[in-house]
């Protein structure tokens, strides 16, 4: 077993929790990760990313090879794209569908959903909105985490188990919040 | 025992707490932060007394390293690859001391640099200093190496450089603790002239450290690090070290590997075992991130022309290794330009997105009174340094035409200044001004060059995550202190509101033909909620 993942993002839109996530949930079930992050200028608003690998077997290189990754999970619609060519032909793309506009010449939105929409092997979703409808506009990023999770070759009680964890700290009605924005993302994907 | 999750930088400061360490000293640079700030959150160092603050930069490191080391205890000190240009006086005499406790000299290089202004190899500096590099090339053998590297430093009586670079600092992946070993009791050094760098122990020293070099390849040849696997297919052998031999495993993920292979883990390098691959394969490919060191030395070994890397083009001669340049070296992929990026529609569609100062950071706001207050001077005047405010190189503000080392604004405009350019402006940030910037100062007052200098004070070091500055509180103090005219020390609050006023204090300082000193001084708005230095702040009477 072995799932190869480009989070992308832009600095500062919790990619590094999604990682967190995947990372406990892979921990508990005793599969090997990798994880490569960006740290450090970048993380002022720019574009960033992580690959992320977890297998059942020993993993050789941190990064993912172009062309070699099983799915692009991106919190913003721009950034899913600049990664493309590190996807399989038949990867999946999940972004969510809010653009995150900090730059003069960001393109027609619609456009970038239409190129996404084109591709087959795509789910896209309105990550913020369902965040803000559930009373949780902070946890979009977990919500994408969700609708990408069927790809995911994790139990999905390990993602839960892997929230609790992390925002244990944060007391019962985050983790709650959190575990929700996850079910809700895995239900959008499933509909589809 | 359990396993834990660590990013690489994580793991060389797990491996030093549990290898023994009584200090870690640093200056905060990626990408090597997350090693000091690891042992700065760790539960077991607090319990441990091992000492953890922030350097003023990594010189002051360096030198506080040694004099733990000194005192027989184990130390590490860290940078990233541009630190150790600063800390290369106290770094190079090292070698020559030695040490009495283990020493180890962490240092995060960045090929491709993601973050930083040049890609220099590290490993170059280990082999001036004529030292052991320990080169790890996972998370767990960078645990290893930080766990005996003080053993490695107390055996061999020299500093012991560790080199890692972005990838594998900043990836996360599980490792083994071994057992927690004690700390060093205080014992003083043997020999009472070991520290004493007078010409004429020196002369001694260095003698002895010559005589070391030849037991420093023999602990290479037989160093676990270094690693000889025969292969049946001769035709082509591989040279590889740090993150590279992932690589070119993940190449043969899915065929036989059977060439032979040694892989580097510690310098200098094991001379038996290289000659050996060199005399058995016809040809050997080098894997190595960063520059060519090793396929230069290899090109010293032989007069054949059968060495492929980085200077015959079979691997770019810039930028980070990945997978697929590792597979087109090899022959596996084609070394195609076209990528599904070059899709003309999706090239237009994907905007770059720089990283930008963050919305309502006080930076902006000083460099828009700036360029106003300079709107009436010819342009090209303004000289910067390495921080967030570096970001002021790009649009919309455009408002800095240098960035070269920590404390260069201020030197550079001097000189500028002294060239003719009048007024010449310098704008550094507070922790960067401690860093170096102070020294600078000195000159600049000495000759009373007409320079104009900007400390955007936000009270942090922004960039790296919002470490500790050494400058909080004292700025004014040790301006003052340097010899600046009181009345020329000039501070405002850089917000929107205070827009016309911060244009008039500047313009005031420009035309004024001696030194200023302006500090925009506003907290740093992503450690608004860091209650240790909101307290800090308070008690200061900063805000």
């Amino acid at each position: 077993m072995k799932t190869d993942i480009i989070l992308a993002g832009v600095g500062g839109q919790g990619i590094l929790s999604i990682a967190a996530t995947i990372g406990m949930a892979a921990l508990a079930n005793n599969l090997h990760i990798k994880q490569a992050e960006v740290h450090g200028m970048s993380q002022r608003g720019g574009a960033v990313q992580s690959h992320f690998r977890l297998s059942s077997d020993p993993i050789s290189s941190d990064l993912i090879p172009k062309g070699k990754a099983d799915i692009i999970l991106s919190v913003e619609p721009m950034e899913a794209l600049r990664y493309l060519d590190f996807l399989k032909s038949d990867g999946w793309i999940v972004t969510n569908s809010t653009p995150f506009v900090n730059i003069s010449n960001y393109p027609e939105i619609e456009i970038v959903l239409n190129k996404l929409k084109s591709r087959k092997n795509t789910i896209i979703l309105d990550a913020d909105s369902i965040a803000k409808e559930l009373g949780s506009p902070r946890s979009s990023n977990i919500v994408i985490l969700g609708a990408a999770s069927p790809f995911i070759d994790l139990p999905f009680e390990s993602l839960e188990a892997a929230l609790r964890k992390i925002f244990l700290r944060k007391g019962e009605k985050i983790i709650q919040a959190n575990i929700e924005a996850l079910k809700a993302g895995k239900a959008f994907a499933e509909k589809r | 025992m359990q396993k834990l999750l660590l990013l690489g930088a994580e793991a060389i400061a797990q491996g030093a707490i549990d290898g023994g360490m009584s200090g870690v000293y640093a200056y905060p640079g990626t990408p090597s932060t997350e090693i000091t700030e690891y042992v700065q959150h760790y539960e077991l160092a607090k319990e441990r007394n091992i000492h953890s603050k922030w350097s003023a930069n990594e010189k002051t490191a360096m030198e506080s390293g040694l004099g733990m080391s000194y005192a027989g205890k184990r130390a590490m000190v860290c940078m990233k690859h541009v630190g150790l240009n600063v800390a290369a006086d106290a770094f190079m005499n090292s070698a020559i001391t030695g040490t009495n406790g283990g020493l180890l000299v962490t240092v995060a290089d960045d090929p491709s640099m993601h973050s930083s202004q040049n890609e220099q190899d590290s490993r170059y500096y280990g082999k001036f200093a004529q030292i052991p590099i320990l080169e790890p090339s996972s998370q767990q053998e960078a645990y290893d190496m930080a766990y005996t590297g003080f053993q490695m430093s107390e055996r061999l009586g020299v500093p012991i450089l560790i080199r890692i670079t972005t990838r594998l600092a900043h990836s996360r992946a599980a490792i083994e603790r071994k057992q927690l070993l004690d700390q060093n009791e205080i014992s003083l050094p043997s020999n009472p002239h070991q520290f004493v760098l007078l010409p004429n122990f020196a002369r001694v020293q260095y003698k002895g450290l010559l005589n070391s070099f030849s037991g420093f390849i023999e602990d290479s040849e037989t160093s676990p690090f270094n690693e000889y696997r025969d292969g049946s297919d001769k035709t082509l052998g591989i040279l590889t070290c740090g993150l590279a031999y992932n690589y070119l495993m993940e190449s043969f993920q899915d065929k036989p590997f059977n060439h032979p292979l040694l892989k580097i883990g510690q310098y200098p390098m094991p001379r038996k075992k290289v000659e050996k691959l060199l005399n058995e394969c016809d040809e050997v490919l080098v894997l190595e991130d960063g520059y060519p060191m090793i396929e230069e030395v290899l090109k010293g070994y032989t007069a054949k022309e059968n060495i492929k890397g980085r200077l015959d083009g079979s691997i770019p001669r810039d930028g980070e290794l990945n997978p697929n340049i590792v597979a087109q070296a090899l022959g596996f992929e084609e070394k195609k330009k076209e990528t599904l990026l070059n899709d003309a529609e999706l090239k237009e569609m994907i905007k770059a997105r720089p990283p930008a100062m963050c919305t309502g950071c006080g930076h902006i706001d000083a460099y828009n009174a700036l360029n106003e207050a300079l709107s009436e001077y010819t342009v090209g005047r303004v000289f910067s340094d390495i921080g967030c405010y570096t970001l002021g190189a790009l649009p919309p503000f455009n408002a800095i035409n240098s960035c070269v080392d920590m404390g260069a604004s201020i030197t550079m405009a001097k000189g500028a200044s002294d060239a003719g350019i009048v007024p010449a402006v310098a704008v550094i940030g507070d922790s960067t001004f401690t860093h170096s910037g102070m020294t600078g100062l000195i000159d600049v007052v000495n000759e009373k060059a007409p320079i104009t200098i900007l400390i955007s004070d936000n009270f942090t070091a922004g960039m790296t995550g919002g470490q500790d500055s050494a400058a909080l509180g004292k700025i004014e103090d040790i301006c003052e202190g340097i010899g600046v005219d009181p009345a020329h020390i000039r501070v405002f609050v850089p917000m929107k509101k205070n827009h016309d006023e911060m244009v008039r204090i500047i313009r005031e300082e420009l035309s004024f033909e001696g030194v200023s000193v302006i500090i925009p001084r506003r907290q740093c708005i992503q450690t608004m909620r860091n209650v240790e230095l909101n307290k800090r702040i308070t008690e200061l009477n900063l805000r």
